[in-house]
């Protein structure tokens, strides 16, 4: 068996008495696109957190290219090549676009404890080019607390690939977008695995944006894996239809919930 | 034991005004989340009232009437405040509400001085409880007694209100929730109206509770704002079980602290907050602060560029006129310019902290009045050549600097910025009540630069040369890397600890660098005077410098420095009347509500209106 990039065994947190995330193994392969589905409060952005040190687990470990990463904090994990873009943006909402990107590049470095300007000027083209990856070189100069949240959304997209991570962990990429640009960034995503050969572990609680790109579909429900397959392993799975029908969200429905 | 048992006593009493105090300040916090730095003006109100219906109520009942009476005049005064100066500004960030609060308090100082002359009024007696009793044959005052059975039974009262009746329970879900009164069909507004009359009244009872006690004077507002700020930190922001455990335990140690340790009584309270939290962070009874990304209230701040050549034209030249002022003779002007240049250089590092940083610092008189006694310590006990002083005292104030922010740093916004004051505090008690060492209230005198250095007019250039390399450096280093690093700490935290970033690290090198070079604003003081006393450690001092970094304008690179020129321009025009802090004081009520942006914002804001300068985002 091949080593895989990122693989959990036996991950669980609570939170009191409650489970939200329960016994749950997975492993990401190379080059895949991996999507966690499950409904809302299922436990995929605790479970997210996990993975990325923002949190820390109840029991269970992570690897990532065999090393144990479970304990690290967030910036130790990030070096160690994992990116990650959250479910409610985070930017520097002083700086430009660019900048933005600039910064990530300067931490990949380690050019952060250098006191003499001009940090703009600092791997420009380098940004420029990551800027380009996700189709927002036009904007490079823009006041970013001004971007569409769209744009945004791909800006952050850029600042995860700033330091050419082996794995990118997005929670929730499309959240808050329109239906059209959601399709598009998850096939701008798509486009970057089969690029670059990163691998990606999404979540999503909207099916329809998964089907289309996901090489391979989890569902998660009440902090548990109860299923795992291509999409059409999981549109077909009984008991997938149970969790989604029966808890109230239909399939593909288009509801927008934006929990953090 | 005896004597143990009456120190008890005491020092229980002694907590009773403290208790009210502190518990108002709680109080309004939990609801409105603005620091009411007023707080203590209103106590002073509060004591200058209850003096003066003393004296026309007589009797028993005319004491204990002028009292309450005190309460609801100060109620009053404070649904005032909060109307006229507090609505305006509750969307603000902190720093705005705190510079609000400050200008009430100059405001309050020269209508008190006013209303009620400069001289200390010494409290009247309270009828029938002027002697002692013996209590295990100790001499326990009367009033003591009497504070002692009052204390509990207001603390009981206000726990029935809020716990018990509607408008307490609507206080208490404002205090978790603020969204979810408005749900309740609560007229916001008038709740906040209400809690800051109520808050305001517990002040003014603080106030006239403790005439018999101390006494009114132009000082207590000032003088209670430590201690008060302690016990709220120590009980934890916006308990009132809290606020009453600490005030015991603050009030009964100071007591104790007279007996046994005369030298340190102040410096131990700020002990016991230090060690308290160190366990507790969100003291006693508090809850942790869900801070959301920083300070980024309004409209977010502008991309920062480097200075157009435009601008360094102007700026070279501006400099250059400076340097041939001395031309001019007028040794005053010199002296005068000297003392801009030194506090330029002293509110820019301030505004390094506070703009790039988002930290919000209270207390950046440490490292000012610290670096001025680090170098004046050298020169009195060793005979450090002056210009190895300019190297150390700033190290000093770093190092000092350095300390202080790892222990703040553990938390954030009140929280922050009210440790940030209590441990400049704490260096302040230090210097003032080591009095062997560092003179206390005397100072120490006969500091004089080296020979070469004594002419004004070498000595100008000495601090023009050190102050603008300094703002250079820091705008520098704005520009650096590590100035970035700063700034995205402060947009948001969590993508800078995403993206490898040890934002605390970065936040504690960036404290330790401002408290350098406030320190060397420090150095360049004190041997410009001669002499450095407490009150440049004062919170009066730090104040100073948020105001003056709030004038010029928090969201851009050059309002420290402009700020502190036009603060200082000011306050030569103003000192030559007789209330000028009235006037002050309205003046910066004012820009916080008209003119938020400060002047180089609002200056910019005209210019792209003008069409002179490109719009933000072309
Ligand atoms: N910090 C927390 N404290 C307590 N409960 C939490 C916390 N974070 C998440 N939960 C609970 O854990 C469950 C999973 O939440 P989450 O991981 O956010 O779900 P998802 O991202 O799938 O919508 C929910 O029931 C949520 O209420
Ligand atoms: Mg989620």
């Amino acid at each position: 068996m091949t080593q895989s990039v990122l693989e959990t065994r036996n991950l669980s947190k609570s939170f009191g008495a409650i489970k939200a995330v329960d016994d749950v193994s997975f492993a990401l392969q190379k080059g895949e696109l991996l999507a966690l589905i499950g409904p809302n409060g299922a436990g995929k952005s605790t479970c997210f957190n996990m993975l990325m040190g923002q949190l820390k687990e109840t029991s269970g470990q992570v690897f990532l290219h065999g090393e144990k990463i479970t304990g690290l904090l967030p910036r130790q994990i990030w070096r160690k090549g994992v990116g990650r873009t959250f479910q409610i943006t985070a930017t520097y909402s002083s700086m430009t676009v660019i900048e933005n990107v600039q910064m990530a590049l300067l931490s990949h470095h380690r050019e952060i404890m250098r006191f003499l300007p001009y940090a703009t000027r600092r791997h420009h083209p380098e940004a420029l080019d990551l800027l380009d990856m996700v189709h927002m070189a036009d904007q490079a100069d823009r006041h970013c607390a001004v971007l569409a949240y769209g744009d945004l959304k791909r800006m952050e997209l850029a600042i995860a690939l700033a330091h050419n991570p082996s794995v990118l962990l997005m929670d929730e990429p499309t959240a808050g977008m329109a239906p059209k640009e959601r399709v598009a960034l998850m096939q701008l995503t798509a486009q970057i695995v089969d690029n670059f050969g990163v691998s990606v572990l999404f979540t999503e609680h909207d099916m329809d944006v998964v089907f289309g790109n996901a090489h391979r579909i989890m569902v998660l429900n009440r902090g548990s894996l109860i299923a795992e397959g291509s999409a059409e392993d999981i549109r077909n799975n009984p008991l997938v239809q149970d969790v989604y029908l029966g808890g109230g969200s239909v399939f593909g429905a288009d509801e927008e919930v934006l929990d953090a | 034991m005896e004597l143990f048992i009456a120190q008890i006593l005491t020092g229980l009493a002694n907590a009773s005004s403290l208790f009210l105090v502190a518990c108002g300040l709680s109080l309004i916090f939990g609801v409105t989340r603005i620091v009411n730095f007023a707080h203590g003006s209103l106590y002073m109100i509060g004591a200058y009232t209850g003096y003066t219906l003393m004296q026309v109520l007589p009797g028993a009942i005319g004491f204990w009437a002028a009292i309450a009476l005190s309460g609801v005049v100060v109620g009053i005064v404070g649904v005032l405040i909060e109307i006229l100066v507090l609505r305006p500004v509750y969307k603000a960030p902190e720093l705005f509400q705190l510079v609000a609060t400050f200008g009430v308090i100059l405001v309050i100082q020269d209508v008190a001085l006013l209303l009620f002359g400069p001289e200390d009024l010494l409290g009247p007696r309270a009828p029938g409880l002027r002697g002692v009793v013996r209590i295990m044959g100790e001499p326990v005052p009367k009033y003591d007694i009497a504070l002692l059975v009052i204390t509990p039974i207001v603390a009981l009262v206000l726990w029935y209100l809020m716990t018990k009746t509607r408008v307490g329970v609507l206080v208490r879900a404002a205090t978790q929730d603020r969204e979810m009164v408005g749900a309740l069909g609560v007229n916001q507004a008038w709740l906040f109206t209400g809690v800051f009359a109520l808050g305001s009244a517990l002040a003014g009872l603080g106030g006239a509770l403790q005439l018999p006690k101390g006494g009114a004077d132009l000082l207590m507002d000032f003088n209670i704002l430590a201690p008060v700020f302690v016990v709220v930190v120590i009980g934890g922001m916006g308990s009132l079980p809290g606020a009453y455990l600490a005030a015991i335990i603050i009030s009964v140690l100071n007591v104790f602290g007279v007996t046994y340790l005369p030298q340190s009584t102040l410096v131990l309270m700020f002990v016991v907050m230090i060690v308290v939290l160190m366990f507790r962070p969100y003291g006693l009874f508090g809850r942790e602060e869900v801070a959301g990304e920083h300070g980024q209230v309004g409209e977010p701040e502008r991309p920062i560029k480097p200075a157009s050549f435009r601008v360094r034209l102007v700026t070279s030249i501006m400099l250059l006129a400076l340097a041939f002022l001395p031309l001019l003779g007028s040794t005053y002007l010199l002296v005068f310019l000297t003392d801009i240049l030194i506090f330029c250089l002293f509110a820019a590092s301030l505004h390094f902290l506070l703009g790039t940083g988002g930290l919000v610092s209270f207390g950046h008189a440490a490292y000012f009045g610290g670096g001025a006694y680090v170098a004046a310590l050298l020169i009195t006990y060793s005979d450090t050549p002056m210009e190895l002083t300019f190297v150390l005292a700033p190290i000093g104030a770093g190092l000092v600097a350095l300390v202080i922010g790892w222990l703040c740093l553990r938390l954030t916004g009140v929280y922050f910025a009210m440790l940030t004051l209590a441990f400049a505090q704490l260096v302040w008690s230090l210097v003032f009540q080591w009095g062997t060492v560092t003179g206390g209230d005397d100072g120490l005198v006969n500091i004089w630069p080296a020979v070469w250095l004594k002419p004004t007019v070498i000595y100008f250039y000495f601090a023009l040369i050190f102050s603008v390399c300094g703002i250079l450096l820091m705008r520098h280093v704005q520009h650096s890397p590590f100035g970035y690093a700063l700034r995205a700490a402060r947009d948001s935290q969590r993508q800078a600890e995403a993206t490898g970033i040890d934002t605390r690290r970065i936040q504690l090198i960036a404290f330790g660098f401002a408290g350098f070079m406030g320190g060397i604003a420090g150095a360049l003081f004190v041997f410009s005077k001669g002499s450095v006393f407490p009150n440049e450690l004062e919170i009066a001092r730090s104040f100073d410098a948020l105001i003056v970094v709030f004038l010029g304008g928090v969201k851009t690179l050059a309002g420290g420095v402009v700020g502190a020129g036009f603060f200082k321009g000011l306050e030569e025009t103003l000192l030559r009347f007789e209330y000028w802090r009235l006037l002050m004081g309205l003046l910066i009520i004012f820009i916080v509500i008209a003119a938020p942006e400060g002047i180089v914002g609002s200056l910019r804001k005209v210019g792209e209106h003008l069409g002179l300068k490109k719009a933000k985002d072309q």
